[in-house]
């Protein structure tokens, strides 16, 4: 009997450790994420001391005269993930529904696998691709034809002005929106499914067409989800790094079409980080760091809070 | 009639693009993978093993790039695999009250998605400059970050997955809870966790950015507390210079790692399909 | 398989099969709908009641490996061709399913999306119309302050019978109600029976329910079906106390089932 009592008690302390370890790791995690903050924030600050939150402005990127400003780097990263996401969102969407409403349902599967794959690329192989494939058919068969059909409008006909070199913005725009298409496609196509068989029906029973019951009933039934997975793409274009350096071009003077060749945050980042001799470099370019991922992660946070709140509410009207 | 006509256009219509968008999708990752074989095949020779990374205009080969990915892959493994399988068993079976189990879920959900090169910078502001140089473990410690949150998520997905009689059973015969965990609910979702694992390892295999700043790149085979060759980091070089033997030997390694990430992306859901059905 | 021989068959089915994939789920269905007119069909569950309402509607067609053989026919023609426009043949034959299903917008637009599928009205017309239809699913004074909101705020009860108003709206000639009041509470429940008792001046009725006393009270007709088969249809008061067949007898004194 005594014995038995002692194994018991040895147990409930091997419990005790074993609940103890997995709770320590998964504080782990958590804290990784506030090291992260903490140590971006210490190897930025020689540069966050000299410039401020005025460096998120500037202009000038020069380690010779030591003046170092964000603004080119921070606008690459923002145009070049706002033109992946108008050509990747309505794409997404369109997949979606092939994927969910139109498709037999064997090919299904296979196709769902095919878009997903596109996410298994490593990104390093979009930016070769890029560079030597796409990059030279896009400015000898796509640039010149939309520059002689955009010029002399206002407002496009600037936006597409400059030599065709094939890198730049627009390409780099581009090769995101491929990368992040899996990424939206796969969210909207599950939340899709999440839409009860009767009620799409019920729409249907009504004398809806395919696209009717997309648009008025699929669409409006998961719009916080739709909205999370465009979050979550755009959070992936943010922080997506070797494709867009491969095409960004990488020049920090301000853009003035899609054409010009710029850089992105993530771009400087890989092109100068070892290179950067002075301190205060080192330290701007981890000012960026520190900015591309506040800024990440505040998308990222809001696609979550998104994605669960169409959870929620599926588990209230069910 | 003009009204319904008119539904039945758009209706037609969006279907049409709906399948141009498909197809659009399918395109680029044909398109892809064509120029990857066509510019890499011709590569793949018996001396891309055996010989290391050569200077401009040299002969040589990648061997000593994939080694380094391979060891620094394995430790990075080997590091985030136990951490992700312990957070996510938490997540599962332990979690269930108090802020640490949905802070936690919520914080690792962001990290799957979050930047991979500011991994990077956190281990060079947290490793490298302390030792003041590059070195294969800051690599290993790099990809190590990003395995576990993959490895959480499937790791908890999956376990959730296991029926709540089994943990019962087992409690009903008086095992001890981390017994019942180990052997009995973890045992059962096993092909999931494994792909998890693999699916952890195909992310890091092509991973470039995190590297760059942590294991850099070295022209020779090194130890882990050197600067290490990689694969990626061999690739971003060589085909950004200028120097056609360089770009055949980075179109090469393109084509390897993208055999092996498109692979393990095969395996694994080959192996979760079984599972899911069960 | 006696059968009312009437010459004011809304709908007509002559030898209706239906397969889900290998498995024969309908045999050899021979049937009138009489228009204005509630049909009841009752039998145990699989027995295929739900599958044949869903033939008249075509609405199995959404999904792959089903298919029906025969003729069911509406005004004429049969709506089992290929060639039959489906939106138009919905728009005849309007459905309410087991549970309610609002869709995701203001009690207002749910009504006025059916309408709007089919016809252009001005805005006044459309009050008129969701006044209504409300009206008809007897709903019109719960919601009439409220119809700017959304139609999921409802209760149970309320989003039936808005799914029943939203069906009337476009004017079917034919209402299938499958299992309308399984979700309901038996006060919605009793609101719902009313209000078929209502429609059947205007509307030809098909209901499916697994509620034999609700067969007996709202239908005029009733069908027994197991496994597959039409077993006995006839009215419902001789179904009810003079059942022809024994199986039917069986069912209805709860022998079985």
């Amino acid at each position: 009997m005594a014995s038995h009592a002692a194994r018991l008690k040895q147990q409930q302390r091997q419990d005790w450790l074993f609940r103890g370890a997995t709770r320590f790791f998964a504080f782990l995690v958590l804290a990784i994420l506030v090291g992260i903050i903490i140590s971006l924030i210490i190897g930025a600050w020689p540069s966050i001391k000299q410039f401020g939150f005025g460096f998120v402005l500037g202009d000038q990127w020069n380690p010779v005269t030591h003046v170092f400003g964000g603004r080119n780097s921070i606008i690459g990263t923002l145009l070049s993930s706002f033109i992946a996401l108008l050509i990747a969102v309505p794409v997404s969407f369109g997949i979606a529904i092939f994927l969910t409403e139109l498709a037999p349902v064997w090919l299904r599967r296979p196709f769902g696998i095919a878009i997903e794959l596109l996410a298994g690329v490593p990104s390093i192989i979009y930016g070769m691709w890029g560079l030597f494939v796409f990059a030279p058919w896009f400015a000898d068969n796509v640039q010149p034809w939309l520059q002689n059909h955009t010029q002399g409008i206002p407002l496009l006909g600037p936006m597409f002005d400059g030599p065709p070199m094939g890198i730049g913005m627009l390409t780099s725009g581009l090769i995101l929106s491929i990368m992040i298409i899996p990424y939206i496609s796969s969210v909207m196509r599950d939340v899709f499914e999440v839409v009860p068989a009767m009620l799409k029906e019920s729409a249907y029973g009504l004398g809806c067409t395919t696209w009717e019951v997309v648009w008025n009933v699929v669409l409006p039934f998961t719009k916080n989800g739709v909205v999370g997975g465009v979050m979550l793409g755009l959070g992936r274009a943010l922080g997506e790094t070797m494709a867009i350096t491969f095409v960004i071009g990488n020049s920090h003077s301000t853009i003035h079409s899609l054409f010009d060749p710029g850089t992105s945050i993530a771009a400087t980042l890989a092109n100068e980080f070892t290179e950067a001799s002075d301190d205060l470099h080192v330290a701007s370019l981890i000012y960026l760091g520190l900015l591309l991922f506040v800024i990440t992660f505040i998308v990222l946070v809001l696609s979550k809070i998104l994605l669960l709140r169409l959870q929620k509410g599926e588990g209230a009207n069910s | 009639m003009n009204r319904y006509a008119r539904r039945r256009f758009i209706n037609v219509l969006s279907i049409g693009l709906s399948i141009a968008a498909m197809l659009f999708g399918l395109v680029w990752l044909m398109w892809i993978l064509f120029t990857l074989f066509k510019n890499g095949f011709g590569g793949l020779t018996l001396s891309l093993f055996t010989e290391t990374t050569p200077a401009p205009g040299s002969k040589g080969g990648l061997s000593n790039a994939i080694i380094g990915s391979i060891q620094m892959a394995a430790v990075g493994t080997a590091i985030g695999t136990p951490i992700g399988i312990l957070a996510g068993t938490y997540l599962a079976e332990f979690g269930q009250r108090g802020w640490l189990a949905p802070a936690t879920r919520f914080i690792n959900d962001i990290q799957l998605a979050a930047p991979s090169i500011v991994i990077g910078l956190f281990i060079y502001e947290l490793y490298v400059t302390r030792t003041n140089h590059f070195s294969g473990i800051a690599g290993s410690l790099a990809l190590a970050l990003l395995v576990i949150p993959v490895v959480v998520r499937t790791t908890e997905n999956m376990l959730k997955l296991v029926p709540n009689s089994m943990r019962e059973a087992a409690y009903a015969l008086g095992a001890p809870q981390w017994k019942m965990t180990l052997f009995i609910t973890l045992r059962s979702a096993q092909a999931g966790v494994l792909t998890g694992i693999l699916l952890a390892v195909a992310r890091i295999a092509g991973e470039t950015a995190p590297l760059l700043f942590t294991a850099l790149n070295n022209q020779f085979y090194s130890n882990m507390n050197q600067p290490m060759a990689n694969l990626p980091v061999v690739i971003f070089q060589f085909a950004m210079a200028p120097y056609e033997d360089w770009h055949t030997l980075a179109w090469a390694g393109s084509l390897l790692i993208g055999l092996f990430v498109l692979g393990l992306n095969v395996v694994a859901r080959i192996l979760v399909r079984p599972s899911s059905q069960h | 398989m006696s059968q009312p021989v009437n010459q004011n068959a809304k709908l007509v089915v002559k030898n209706l099969n239906f397969y889900y994939g290998n498995f024969h789920a309908l045999k050899n269905i021979n049937l009138d709908i009489l228009e204005g007119k509630v049909t009841a069909f009752i039998g145990p569950s699989g027995c295929g009641k739900s599958t044949l309402l869903r033939t008249f509607n075509r609405m199995y067609d959404l999904y792959p490996k089903l298919r029906a053989e025969g003729e069911i026919i509406l005004n004429g023609k049969n709506i089992l061709n290929a060639g039959i426009d489906l939106n138009m043949l919905r728009a005849k034959v309007g459905m309410v399913f087991q549970k309610p299903t609002p869709f995701p917008m203001s009690i207002y637009d749910n009504i006025a999306f059916g309408v709007n599928l089919y016809e252009t009205l001005p805005k006044s017309e459309m009050d008129d119309r969701v006044e209504w239809a409300l009206q008809k699913a007897a709903l019109w004074n719960e919601v009439k302050d409220k119809l700017k909101q959304s139609g999921l705020g409802l209760s149970g009860g309320q989003q039936q019978r808005l799914c029943i108003a939203r069906a009337v709206s476009v004017k079917p000639e034919i209402l299938l109600l499958d299992e309308p009041t399984s979700a309901l509470d038996p006060i919605s429940t009793a609101h719902v029976e009313e209000l078929v008792h209502e429609l059947k001046r205007d509307y030809t009725i098909a209901i499916v329910t697994h509620n034999m006393q609700q067969a007996a009270r709202v239908s005029d007709f009733t069908a027994y079906m197991y496994l597959g088969e039409l077993i006995e249809v006839g009215e419902t008061d001789s179904i009810f106390t003079t059942p022809k067949q024994k199986a039917t007898e069986d069912y209805i004194t709860g022998k079985f089932g």
